[in-house]
């Protein structure tokens, strides 16, 4: 077995050992250790994807000396490894774009437990993406949760802490229905790890017997993890969440976390339960139209919003739905176009985040949208960086928006009743993403009033290089996607053996 | 939200009195604790308010008895409690009763269980507790308090009631002792990090509630805390992680079961029990004092 196969479970443990060192270690070292910790992960990922990439085939490896049903194993196939890199790199230009807020935001006793946060967030967001046991899987979502909960609550003053309470509840919802699910599933099964597990449930939806346990728990976890990565309608806890938390843990929260429970949630109907089951449950269709619902429920929620991270918020939510509802087809290509849909939003979204928080910086910190009036022209790196990330998210061709939104309208049309749903849902999203995001890029650039009491900021370069760098990748995908789809599908056909 | 919308559709027109418009549609937020008055028909919205809230009630109602008996028709389609053709009595369960001795070397199968058979997930859930004390700590020590924490006159004085005081100083070494049997013979009969560092704590507690938290508070330093609760998860992950490798390619650990019954037997099931139970006495622990005193 080669030193590569084994940087999964590397990379899962330097992320705790890193939560603890900073535990203990003065706040200057806690930044240094992560910001090393997400680079090491980004070249263990990277280097990980290649060697899948070169064998065409994935990797089971065993943890412990006891084979798959008695001890536990992670799995690395292409998917796993990708989303690895993805979360790590969107993770490490969060902490760097954001990093001067988290100085001002956070008080000096508690930075040292924001890194520790980070660290535990990035190992438990890994360890979900390579997991291959339900119950490893259970254990991770609880320190993505709690740790995600540290990175909201973190930030003193105004409603941060309503909105981590918040949070909080919805998230133990989620982690409840997810794990009355798991206990359902080990009892009419008896297995935890995904190929076992999967084996027993088509024995046992062939044989009929426990077939509404089953089919409740298959509900339980598809709600469980839908809940917690914020799937309209459970998508309440969002808005505050996001508005009220620090620039680097809106961009984490939104740009990987809620997207890991979704990755899960792939992991889970593919590997776990075995596509033919849950498409016989039935359960994709109701995500289909709750992700429906969503892309033009908080797309009018965020046209009806008065601040602008607010808006960006509901934007995520929006965005969300158009993840479900790429699960939901329940095609392999469906699921390329889902997986499209993660990636482009996964660079998008902290870009927006990281520029519209420096563009409130530069009205005095207010975000409602008669104070952004003309903030382009105070700060023109973060007015240009929301621009770019504000027009793709609307879905304008030769950027990175445009892709996803293609696979889903090309796919459509391959499917039977619910062409139209998509079809229709896709034409209005589009529509009020115009209206708000457009809206907004109009606004930042309008002309100054001549009584204006903001002034121009001169950013720092580590405040726009990291925006830049995901404009940059986000500007590749939408002009030369092929690459990025060759892999995705690859990554899909890879996932269903 | 009329206002941006219409504004926008004026700016497309070419009149560029955008920001007259959006100032108007800027509202001064309610000051906190004030009751949100709308502007326009108050009568008629607060009866929309009233009606959905009661619409609200009713299908929350309705969700909870549906999803009541969805739960309780699942659970009895389970199969049933000691049912010998259950799934569960599976060849998973057969090996870690038959084989679980010989193999991990502890007399108790849970212990071999959750410390060998599956110790990544418990490592996993020892970092839940830590991610725990991380947060508990990121609430408890806020900046700026607005209501003080009570003092210590606000609580019974235990420590001037002799009889509470005498009987504490013999009950709290009994209990640590009672705490690390448990803790070290983890392996061997019930018990294990998880229950032998809450009886642990629970000493701890004791001593804090009685001779007051100041006190505790000097003689059980935060640093000291914390430095233990760090070592512990450090050794954890990184002599599982240690053991995962060697497994992984191929090699035997340097840990072997021994003779089953010894209390040095097990291999690194011992260890990762006073591991265990050193993050739980210090994470309860810990969160006592926090929500006593708002500090370690």
């Amino acid at each position: 077995m080669s030193l590569v196969q084994s940087f999964p479970l590397f990379s899962i443990v330097l992320g705790l050992l890193c939560a603890v060192v900073c535990f203990v270690t003065p706040k200057q070292w806690g930044r240094r250790i992560t910001l090393a910790l997400l680079l090491a992960s980004c070249v263990m990922q990277g280097w990980v994807l290649r060697f899948c990439y070169g064998n065409q085939a994935g990797y089971t490896y065993q943890l412990g000396h006891y084979p798959a049903p008695w001890g536990s194993e992670i799995t690395a196939g292409l998917l796993e490894p990708g989303l690895g890199l993805l979360c790590s790199a969107v993770m490490l230009l969060a902490v760097i774009g954001g990093g001067r807020h988290i100085g001002h935001d956070v008080a000096d006793g508690k930075q040292h437990l924001y890194w520790v946060a980070v660290d535990l967030t990035l190992s438990a967001l890994l360890a979900m993406c390579y997991t291959n046991d339900i119950f490893t899987a259970y254990v991770f979502i609880e320190i993505c949760t709690i740790s995600a909960c540290a990175l909201l609550a973190v930030r003193e003053g105004g409603r941060s802490l309503i909105a981590s309470v918040r949070y909080m509840v919805f998230a133990l919802i989620g982690s409840s229905l997810f794990l009355i699910g798991v206990v359902f599933t080990y009892a009419v099964t008896g297995q935890l790890l995904f190929p076992q597990l999967r084996e027993a449930v088509a024995a046992l939806w062939a044989a009929g017997t426990y077939r509404f346990a089953m089919t409740v728990a298959i509900a339980l976890m598809t709600a469980g993890l839908a809940v917690k990565s914020g799937c309209f309608p459970f998508h309440g806890w969002l808005p505050d969440a996001h508005s009220q938390a620090t620039t680097a843990s809106s961009c984490i929260l939104s740009g990987v976390i809620v997207k890991g429970y979704a990755v899960l949630l792939i992991k889970i109907i593919y590997r776990a339960i075995g596509a033919e089951v849950f498409m016989a449950s039935g359960a994709q269709h109701v995500l289909l139209l709750l992700g429906i619902g969503g892309m033009v429920g908080c797309s009018i929620d965020a046209i009806f919003a008065k601040r602008l991270k607010v808006m960006i918020a509901f934007s995520s939510a929006a965005q969300i739905g158009y993840l479900f509802m790429g699960i939901g087809m329940g095609t392999a290509a469906g699921l390329t176009a889902a997986l499209l849909q993660i990636v482009n939003h996964a660079i998008t979204k902290p870009m927006l985040f990281l520029s519209g928080s420096q563009l409130a910086d530069a009205s005095h910190g207010r975000m409602d949208f008669p104070s952004l009036r003309g903030a382009g022209h105070r700060n023109v790196p973060a007015g240009i960086l929301f621009t770019i990330g504000a027009v793709s998210m609307v879905g304008v061709p030769l950027l990175a928006g445009f892709i996803p939104k293609l696979y889903f309208a090309r796919e459509a049309f391959t499917l039977g009743w619910q062409r139209w749903p998509v079809l229709l849902g896709l034409a209005v999203s589009t529509v009020l993403n115009v209206l708000y995001f457009l809206y907004t890029a109009v606004l930042i650039w309008l002309p100054q009033e001549a009584d204006c009491r903001f002034k121009p900021v001169t950013p720092h370069w580590d405040e726009f290089v990291p925006g830049f760098v995901l404009a940059g990748l986000n500007v590749a995908m939408g002009i030369h996607p092929g690459p990025l789809v060759a892999l995705i599908e690859k990554a899909v056909a890879l996932l269903g053996r | 939200m009329a206002n941006s919308d219409s504004a926008f559709r004026r700016w497309l027109r070419g009149e560029v009195d955008l920001s007259a418009e959006l100032r108007t549609a800027e509202m001064p937020a309610p000051p906190e604790g004030e009751r949100y008055e709308p502007r326009h028909h108050p009568a008629l919205i607060r009866m929309i308010a009233r009606q959905s809230h009661r619409l609200y009630v009713a299908l929350v109602a309705v969700l909870c008895v549906v999803l009541f008996t969805v739960l309780l028709l699942a659970a009895a389609n389970l199969p049933a409690y000691g049912d010998a053709e259950a799934p569960t009595n599976n060849q998973v369960s057969e090996r870690y009763v038959n084989q679980g001795v010989e193999e991990t070397g502890a007399l108790n199968a849970v212990a071999g269980m959750m410390l060998d058979y599956r110790a990544f997930n418990t490592l996993g859930e020892s970092f839940v507790l830590f991610a725990a004390l991380c947060v508990v700590t990121v609430l408890m020590t806020r900046g700026r308090r607005k209501h003080p924490l009570p003092s210590e006159t606000d609580y019974a004085d235990y420590y001037a009631d002799p009889i509470v005081h005498t009987m504490c100083k013999v009950i709290i070494p009994v209990i640590l002792v009672f705490g690390v049997y448990v803790l070290v013979n983890g392996h061997l009969s019930p018990g294990g990090g998880f229950s032998g560092g809450a009886i642990l704590s629970s000493a701890l507690i004791i001593y804090a509630m009685v001779w007051g938290d100041e006190r505790a508070h000097g003689a059980i330093r935060e640093s000291t805390v914390r430095r233990t609760a760090a070592l512990a998860l450090g050794f954890y992950a990184v002599s599982k992680t240690c053991s995962f490798y060697m497994a992984a390619n191929g090699l035997t650990g340097v840990a072997s079961p021994g003779v089953p019954g010894r209390i040095f037997s097990a291999g690194l099931i011992l260890p990762l029990n006073v591991a265990v139970g050193l993050v739980v006495c210090c994470t309860m622990y810990s969160f006592y004092m926090f929500f006593r005193r708002g500090a370690l």
